[in-house]
C-alpha cells in the first residue's frame, strides 16, 4: 500500500458512465480495484468522495476522489501520458475539441434519451418518444462517425478514442432496450457505420467482462435502479 | 444559449464581419471596449457570440487573458440565424462559435480549452498539474450544469416552482462558497483560472437572481459575493460583462416576449 498510486473506481455494472471509465482503464491496461456500489445505501466511501454529487463513478487515485466521468476520463489520459500507454483524446487541438464536443453531444443527447426511456417515462409513448430521440441523435452521429474516423475502425481513429469510450458505455442499455422494444436502435439500415463499429467496440478486449451483453441480466437490475430513483430522499 | 435576441434598444447590428464588438451604442456599459476586438486578427480568430450571453463571454474573458486579437461578430440572434452560424455550428445552432482559421470550435468551456492547447504559449486558464485540472473540470461542470438552468427557472416561474428554484439557487451558491473557501480566486495557486473564467459572467446576473429570488448573495455566500467583485475589477472580466441593469433589462425583455407575467 505504499506510494498511494493505487486505482480504485466506485461504480454500478449497468451505467454508461462507470462502464466507460472501465473501458479506459483496460485500454491503458491500469490495474485498479472495483468496487460495486448500493446506490439505495451508499457507502460512506462514495460519501465522502462525492459529496456534491453523491454518485458514480468515482475514481480513487491513492485516496484522492475525481468525480465525473468525462473528466476522470481526461484525469486518466494526462496522469498516464506516455509512449506506449494508448491517449484517448487526439493530439491536434482542433480534433480535441471536436472530440469533446461530440462527447458532450453524446452525453446530451442520448444520455437524456436514455433515461427518458428507462427510468422517466410513465407510458409506453413516452418510451417511444424518447426511443424516437435516441435514434434522431444516433442519426447524427452517423454523419459524426463519418467525419471523425475518416474510414477507419473507431470514432477515434485505428484504435479507441474518447468518443467511442464515451458512446460505447450506452451499448449494454442499448442491447436492453432493443429486446424491449423488439428492434435495434443502432439500426444496420438507418445507422450502418455505427452497427459496425457496435460489433467492433463490443469486440473490443477493453470491453470484455465491462460492457454487459446479456439484456435479460440488465432488465432484470431495472427495478432495482427505479427503486433507488423513486426513493425519498435521505438528508 | 440564447434562440432568440431581445427586441429592444439593442444594437442594430447586422451580422457584418467588418463590424466590430457594437460600442457604437450609447447604452451600452462604458468599460465594454474590447480595444482587440476591433482589429483584424493576426491570430486568425474570429468569434460570432450575442451581446449577453454569458458563455460567449467566458470566451471574450479567455482570450482577453491571453491578449489573443480577435473579430467579434454581434450575431443578431433576432433576425434569425446567419448563414456563418448556421455552417459553423449546424449541430446546435448556437453561439458562441469561435472560428481559428476558418474552423469552427463550439460550446464555450471547449473553446476556452482549445485556446489554452492552441495557445500555449499564452496565460493558461486551466493548471499544469492533472489532478487539479480535473478539480477545475469538476467546478466548471458544475457551474454549466447548475447556474443558467436554475437563474432562468428564477425568473420563468413563480409559486412553488420558483421557490423551489430559490432553494435550489441558495444551495448552489452555498456549494460554490465552500469550494471558494477562502481562496482568492477558484483557479487557487494558479491564480485567475478555468473555473473563474466559467463563473464570472454569471455575476453580472446575481442582482437579478436577488430581486426574482428575495435572498442577497451576500448574505447567504458572502466569500462568493466578495469574489464576484474581486473579478469583476479585472480588465479580462470588466471590459467582457454588461452591467446588472442591463442584463436586468434584457431578462425583462425575454419575459415580454415569452409573454411571462
Amino acid at each position: 500500500m505504499a506510494g498511494g498510486d493505487e486505482l480504485k473506481v466506485l461504480g454500478v455494472w449497468t451505467s454508461p458512465y462507470v462502464i466507460r471509465v472501465r473501458v479506459a482503464l483496460n485500454l491503458k491496461s491500469l490495474p485498479y480495484e472495483y468496487v460495486e456500489e448500493n446506490l439505495g445505501s451508499k457507502s460512506a466511501l462514495l460519501l465522502a468522495s462525492n459529496p456534491v454529487h453523491k454518485t458514480v463513478p468515482v475514481l480513487l487515485h491513492g485516496a484522492r476522489p475525481v468525480n465525473e466521468s468525462q473528466v476522470i476520463l481526461q484525469y486518466i489520459d494526462e496522469v498516464y501520458a506516455s509512449t506506449g500507454i494508448p491517449s484517448l483524446l487526439p493530439t491536434d487541438p482542433h480534433e480535441r475539441a471536436a472530440a469533446r464536443f461530440w462527447a458532450a453531444y453524446v452525453d446530451d443527447k442520448i444520455g437524456s434519451a436514455w433515461q427518458g426511456m428507462l427510468f422517466t417515462c410513465t407510458t409506453e409513448e413516452e418510451r417511444a418518444e424518447a426511443v424516437a430521440r435516441a435514434v434522431a441523435a444516433l442519426e447524427t452521429l452517423e454523419g459524426a462517425f463519418e467525419e471523425c474516423s475518416k474510414g477507419k475502425a473507431f470514432f477515434g481513429g485505428d484504435a479507441i478514442g474518447f468518443v467511442d469510450v464515451v458512446l460505447g458505455g450506452y451499448l449494454g442499455w442499448f442491447g436492453a432496450v432493443d429486446k424491449m422494444i423488439g428492434r435495434r436502435l443502432i439500426d444496420p439500415a438507418r445507422t450502418p457505420l455505427l452497427a459496425r463499429w457496435e460489433e467492433r467496440f463490443r469486440a473490443a478486449e477493453a470491453a470484455e467482462g465491462v460492457v454487459p451483453d446479456d439484456a435479460d441480466k440488465m432488465l432484470e437490475f431495472l427495478p432495482t435502479i427505479l427503486a433507488w430513483i423513486n426513493a425519498p430522499k435521505s438528508k | 444559449m440564447l434562440s432568440c435576441s431581445p427586441t429592444s434598444t439593442h444594437h442594430p447590428h447586422s451580422t457584418s464581419s467588418q463590424h466590430s464588438h457594437p460600442q457604437t451604442q450609447t447604452d451600452r456599459h462604458p468599460s465594454n471596449a474590447p480595444t482587440m476586438a476591433s482589429e483584424k486578427s493576426s491570430s486568425d480568430l474570429t468569434l460570432l457570440d450575442f451581446w449577453v450571453s454569458p458563455f460567449g463571454q467566458r470566451v471574450r474573458i479567455a482570450l482577453a487573458e491571453k491578449s489573443l486579437p480577435y473579430e467579434y461578430v454581434e450575431e443578431d440572434l433576432l433576425a434569425g440565424k446567419s448563414e456563418r452560424l448556421l455552417q459553423s455550428n449546424p449541430v446546435h445552432k448556437k453561439i458562441p462559435v469561435l472560428l481559428h482559421g476558418g474552423k469552427p470550435v463550439n460550446e464555450s468551456l471547449i473553446i476556452v480549452q482549445y485556446l489554452d492547447e492552441a495557445f500555449p504559449d499564452t496565460p493558461s486558464l486551466l493548471p499544469s498539474d492533472p489532478y487539479a485540472r480535473a478539480q477545475a473540470r469538476f467546478w466548471a461542470d458544475y457551474v454549466d450544469k447548475k447556474v443558467y438552468d436554475c437563474g432562468s427557472r428564477l425568473w420563468k416561474l413563480k409559486g412553488e416552482p420558483q421557490a423551489q428554484a430559490r432553494a435550489e439557487m441558495l444551495e448552489i451558491l452555498k456549494t460554490l462558497e465552500t469550494e471558494l473557501g477562502d481562496k482568492e480566486f477558484f483557479g487557487g495557486e494558479h491564480g485567475f483560472g478555468f473555473v473563474d473564467a466559467a463563473f464570472a459572467p454569471f455575476t453580472p446576473w446575481f442582482m437579478s437572481y436577488e430581486k426574482y429570488g428575495e435572498f442577497k448573495v451576500a448574505e447567504v455566500a458572502p466569500k462568493i459575493a466578495a469574489w464576484a467583485e474581486r473579478v469583476g475589477k479585472r480588465e479580462s472580466v470588466a471590459k467582457s460583462l454588461y452591467s446588472p441593469d442591463k442584463v436586468y433589462d434584457f431578462i425583462g425583455v425575454l419575459k415580454k416576449m415569452y409573454g411571462i407575467e
